[in-house]
């Protein structure tokens, strides 16, 4: 028997177990859109009158299970009574599902995300493909709100409050034999037993699973205050309430209702729908909507690259070899000396055991990895990335030697941070193919690679190193060839009003702290040691020369004494291995009150400016590539959206006020005009 | 009696090889299993090649020990060089001309026409052989698995006895003659004994080794060697059991290890306990022409020898001289030769023999002694007693490295073989260049 409906597609087998396919008309991912919900109102309604043996629900397409709400639903919701409406109708309809008397099951493979998960969890069993895609997970939180559909409710008494917890306040997601070990899936079977294994457990339904032990004792009343105080501890450390208040709430809805399932069910809903409205949440959509959008600007079917060479196995062309290998190319690294690449193969070592964990696993990305002493991988790459040290000559005398023995057709492209493109480009006697492919340091976690276009690079030449980004999974950001690009150039005048306020006797704590309490990830005093003292003073005085920019002497005077920052062991702060050694500050010592104000206001400053000079096309693709180079507050959308949500004329004035006091620095960018 | 092939088929190209540092084992596993070896030298070996791993037409690895997961290690290590499920790979032992017995079969495989292009060759990763458990042990491990209940474990626990624990060394076993007992030194042994081969005459040979491997090192003349790093952040780019501080006098005071204590094969005298790899690739002449490959040589002859496992020292002869037979050679019409030095006491035996008119014509059937071998032209960079025997590499190794002086010195024809535990002899005939 088989009906018909839009999204969802039922199969009803023999033994009478209904298999509930979802999918999603029109789109590329399940997703639970108000029209899918809709439908599985009434095919469970016709499903409890047709008394199945069991019902099992899966997916229709081959990425996997079903990612999530639908998140568009979001943007235009307006009214608490709206969102609440949304919120109650999905958690209806997994209420619907945990109320069947047949057995129920989600049959998982790929993706099973937030709503998704949700709705497994309403199901009285789970079984997962082990297959390395699939990942199960609640990353609501990622999005400024927490589950809601039942979510908070279920994962706690089935999982035990640790693991429910940590799922939903970290939003990370699994793999299916950690979920297995957590008991957030009953079984993880290969795809080969996938159906076997659901019929079986439909038709000799076992005791569903619960918390084994101690675990069982973690929701009781008496203890959740108890954990409930480390949580919040923990959470607030990486998510202070101000600026993150979801996960926050969370702890609170667990603590106070865990054990009244009704109430509790209500409670989630009324929190996720004020979140839903909230400025976290409407900005951290933003940010997801910009990332999918970065994303398509890489078409990945326009190259199938296998062959990537770098040159130079510093710590930026050795983490590109050592992440492109990890992303499944076959990566040759070039360098002349063997101690350069015994260090890159040393930390490919550490970074894929942490990311891959199984021998196996491991010892294929080495494999892929070849240190490469006499750069015979050049010739037979698909695609070519220059790294070497920031030496004009150096870089044109490389590309004339390797000119003639690139592959037709291999992508050429440069790391350089500071040279202009069209002047390295003189050396090749096809200089339209010479491209940008800007990392940022640690590779590994920096998702963000701005394409950098010279008047002279073919446009199709960038489109492809757009789509290669896509290929490591790096998010792709055109950007033109100017000084600095987007991310260093909007990051160098905040460092460097750090440097002065430093100078000028602000202790280096009280300026991170500012900076901080902002939403940055990390203060400017120390993301400058990070990056090397060295390595800022060279980009600053790049910029200057090309940009109206002071460097201030403070950067000169370090990096003369050799205090070089994390890697010297000193700069602005002590390190003891990468943690600095914070002075304590004198007490009574009262901060100067506009120390986050120039800071801030130099960044929104220089990205007007960059906006206005087009270095990327618009406003949005700005915010994108500022949140994703340099951990931009989230929260707060982006440097553009925020001069715009927190009123253009008040930040101006600001600016104004602030010109007044310290001078040209500050002379607002012509672009606010028109913000 | 013996296996030959002539090449009589299609002529067999070698195209290019490398091979890695060979590492001396130090009493511990080193930092490489032999998977890890074959494919450092084989992925920097592909990665210069005009044509894709795909293309091969098959891989054959030559390894007497290959590691607990790395059965069929050609096969392993073929998928793990991104050769494509489609490229078959197999793996041969004929002990320690294993490297050799591999491109063997690729100089047949070749010659019938049966594959156009085949990377071949050998590893070893000595200091990783298996440790294994005694009979005794096994079976009480059987015990204590059907043991079900507490009584029966404890029961099982009782029956556990201290000798059960002792270790059976793989390695020790894998180098003593099963048949008649001996150990390869003691082999050695038989044949200074034999031959009259005396101490000092071991220790020199050896000190001369060494001191052609160092020259070998200084002067730049060992280029298919390629660096292996590992997971420490260590580099490893020269065979690192060559002595620069030995003498007469230092190899004299060591005591002889097989025969104790009237001996006078020392560890000083004999092949170090290395593990690394040599790859090659072998191609027809239409693989030539078609990726339009250089050339470094071509395989002219092969041949296999048996004779008395207390005298495998002597292999060498036994193989070479039919070559010779067949291709009517003298001794002065070889250029180069690289008998692989298993010991000194062995190396300097074969060259006894050949010119041994009794030896010659009671064993090998001659009516007059071969000749002497020039040792201006034997093992002219060093050899295993300096840069170690990784038992499955070391034919691959020799035959490369043979290519290479030919090619140096503007030379044409060149013989290498080895002895082989269990009284065999492995030889094949090479020459320079395209024809």
């Amino acid at each position: 028997m088989t009906d018909v409906y839009k999204h969802w597609r039922i199969e009803r087998d023999n033994d009478s177990i209904c298999w509930l396919y979802i999918d999603k008309a029109d789109g590329g991912a399940n997703v639970l859109s108000g029209a899918v919900l809709d439908e599985l109102n009434a095919i469970l309604d016709a499903i409890v009158a047709s008394n199945p043996r069991g019902v099992v629900f899966l997916s229709g397409k081959a990425n996997g299970f079903i990612a999530g709400a639908d998140i568009n639903e979001f943007v235009p919701l307006k009214e608490p009574a709206d969102a609440l409406a949304l919120i109650q109708r999905g958690q209806r309809a997994c209420d619907k599902i945990a109320a069947l008397k047949c057995p129920t099951l989600a049959l998982i493979h790929g993706f099973c995300l937030g709503g998704g998960m949700e709705l497994a969890l309403a199901c009285r069993y789970r079984i997962a493909d082990d297959d390395a895609r699939t990942r199960l997970g609640l990353p609501e939180i990622k999005l400024g709100i927490h589950p809601g559909f039942g979510g908070t409710v279920r994962l706690p008494p089935l999982v035990g409050a640790p693991a429910a917890m940590d799922l939903m306040l970290t939003g990370r997601t699994v793999d299916a034999r950690t979920a297995k070990k957590i008991g957030l899936i009953d079984y993880a079977v290969p795809t080969r037993h996938w159906k076997r294994a659901a019929r079986e457990v439909v038709m000799n339904p076992p005791v569903p699973h619960r918390p084994k032990g101690w675990l069982k004792l973690t929701n009781n009343s008496l203890v959740r205050p108890l954990l409930a105080r480390t949580m919040r501890a923990k959470v607030t450390e990486k998510a202070p309430i101000e600026h993150y208040p979801a996960p926050h709430a969370l702890i609170n809805l667990w603590q106070k209702y865990a054990d009244d399932p009704v109430r509790m069910m209500q409670e989630e809903a009324a929190s996720v729908s004020r979140f839903v409205l909230g400025d976290t949440a409407r900005n951290l959509v933003r940010v997801f909507f910009l990332q999918e959008r970065l994303k398509s600007l890489g078409k990945k079917d326009m190259i199938a690259p296998r062959h990537v060479h770098v040159i130079g196995g510093g710590v930026m062309g050795g983490d590109i070899a050592i992440w492109c290998a990890l992303q499944g190319m076959r990566v040759t690294v070039q360098d002349r000396k063997h101690e350069t690449l015994a260090k890159v193969i040393k930390r490919a070592h550490a970074l894929y055991k942490k990311r891959l964990k199984q021998p196996r696993l491991i010892q294929a990305a080495l494999d892929r990895l070849m240190p490469d002493d006499k750069g015979v991988g050049v010739s037979r790459a698909d695609v070519v990335i220059e790294a070497i040290f920031e030496d004009i000559l150096a870089k044109q005398n490389l590309y004339r030697d390797i000119e003639s023995k690139l592959k037709p057709g291999a992508l050429l492209a440069t790391n350089t941070s500071s040279i202009p493109l069209e002047l390295l480009a003189e050396a090749l006697t096809k200089p339209e193919r010479l491209v940008g492919l800007h990392f940022f340091n640690p590779v590994a976690q920096m998702q963000l690679v701005e394409i950098v276009s010279s008047k002279l690079t073919d446009p199709e030449v960038a489109r492809q190193a757009a789509a290669f980004a896509r290929h490591i999974d790096r998010l792709p950001l055109p950007v033109k060839s100017s000084p600095g690009f987007l991310v260093n150039r909007v990051l160098m005048p905040y460092l460097l009003e750090a440097v002065t306020l430093e100078w000028e006797g602000v202790p280096a704590s009280v300026i991170d702290k500012a900076a901080t309490d902002f939403g940055m990830p990390m203060g400017p005093i120390r993301l400058a040691d990070t990056v090397g003292l060295d390595i800022c003073l060279s980009v600053a005085e790049i910029l200057a020369q090309r940009l109206d920019v002071d460097v201030p002497p403070r950067l000169r005077e370090l990096v003369g004494a050799g205090r070089l920052g994390v890697k010297s062991g000193q700069g602005f702060y002590t390190y003891h291995g990468d943690k600095p050694q914070m002075p304590r500050v004198k007490p009574g010592y009262v901060p100067p009150p506009d120390i986050a104000e120039r800071l801030i206001l130099r960044f929104l400053n220089e990205a007007a400016a960059c906006l206005r000079e087009g270095v990327v096309a618009d406003a949005d693709l700005l915010d994108a590539g500022v949140i994703f180079g340099t951990g931009f507050a989230p929260f707060r959308g982006g440097p553009i959206h925020y001069i715009q949500e927190s009123g253009v004329e008040a930040q101006r004035r600001k600016l104004g006020e602030l010109e007044e006091h310290y001078g040209k620095r500050f002379v607002a960018d012509a672009e606010w005009a028109e913000l | 009696m013996a296996a030959g092939t002539q090449s009589n088929g299609k002529t067999v190209y070698v195209i290019d090889g490398s091979r890695t540092p060979f590492l001396k084992a130090k009493g511990k596993p080193g930092p490489f299993i032999a998977g890890d070896l074959a494919v450092a030298a084989g992925r920097a070996l592909l990665a210069r090649q005009p044509f894709e791993p795909g293309e091969l037409d098959e891989v054959v690895l030559g390894c007497v020990m290959p590691g607990p997961d790395e059965a069929n290690i050609g096969r392993v290590v073929a998928l793990r060089l991104g050769c494509g499920k489609s490229v078959p790979a197999w793996t041969v032992q004929r002990n320690c001309a294993s490297g050799m017995q591999a491109l063997d079969c690729a100089f047949h495989d070749i010659a019938s026409g049966r594959a156009h292009l085949v990377l071949a060759g050998g590893v070893e990763s000595m200091s990783h052989a298996p440790v294994l458990l005694n009979d005794d042990m096994v079976g009480w491990l059987g015990e204590w698995n059907a043991a079900k209940s507490a009584g029966a474990r404890l029961n099982a626990l009782g029956k556990l006895r201290p000798k059960y624990l002792t270790p059976i060394i793989g390695l020790l076993r894998g180098l003593t003659d099963p048949v008649v007992g001996l150990s390869m030194g003691q082999t050695a042994e038989n044949l200074a004994y034999r031959f009259n081969i005396s101490r000092e005459q071991m220790d020199g040979f050896a000190l001369e080794s060494h001191r052609r491997l160092a020259k070998a090192q200084d002067d730049g003349l060992l280029g298919e060697i390629e660096a292996v790093y590992d997971a420490q952040g260590n580099f490893y780019d020269q065979d690192d059991g060559l002595r620069r501080d030995g003498d007469m006098a230092k190899l004299a005071k060591l005591k002889p290890v097989f025969d104790r204590p009237f001996g006078s094969v020392t560890a000083g005298n004999s092949a170090q306990v290395t593990d690394g790899a040599a790859l090659l690739i072998l191609a027809s002449k239409e693989a030539v022409d078609k990726y339009q490959l250089p050339v470094l040589g071509r395989i002219i002859d092969s041949q296999w020898a048996g004779l008395a496992p207390e005298q495998m020292g002597l292999g060498p002869v036994h193989a070479m001289t039919p070559i010779m037979q067949r291709q009517g050679l003298k001794v002065d019409s070889v250029d180069y030769w690289e008998i692989n030095e298993a010991f000194a006491a062995q190396v300097l035996a074969c060259l006894a023999a050949w010119k041994d008119a009794g030896y010659c014509r009671d064993e090998l059937g001659l009516d007059a002694p071969v000749g002497e071998i020039d040792q201006a032209r034997l093992n002219v960079d060093g050899g295993g007693v300096s840069l170690g025997h990784p038992v499955g590499a070391s034919g691959a190794r020799i035959v490369l490295h043979l290519l290479q002086v030919l090619k140096r010195n503007g030379a044409r024809r060149g013989m290498a073989s080895l002895c082989i535990g269990g009284g065999q002899g492995g030889a094949m005939l090479v020459e320079s260049g395209k024809e």
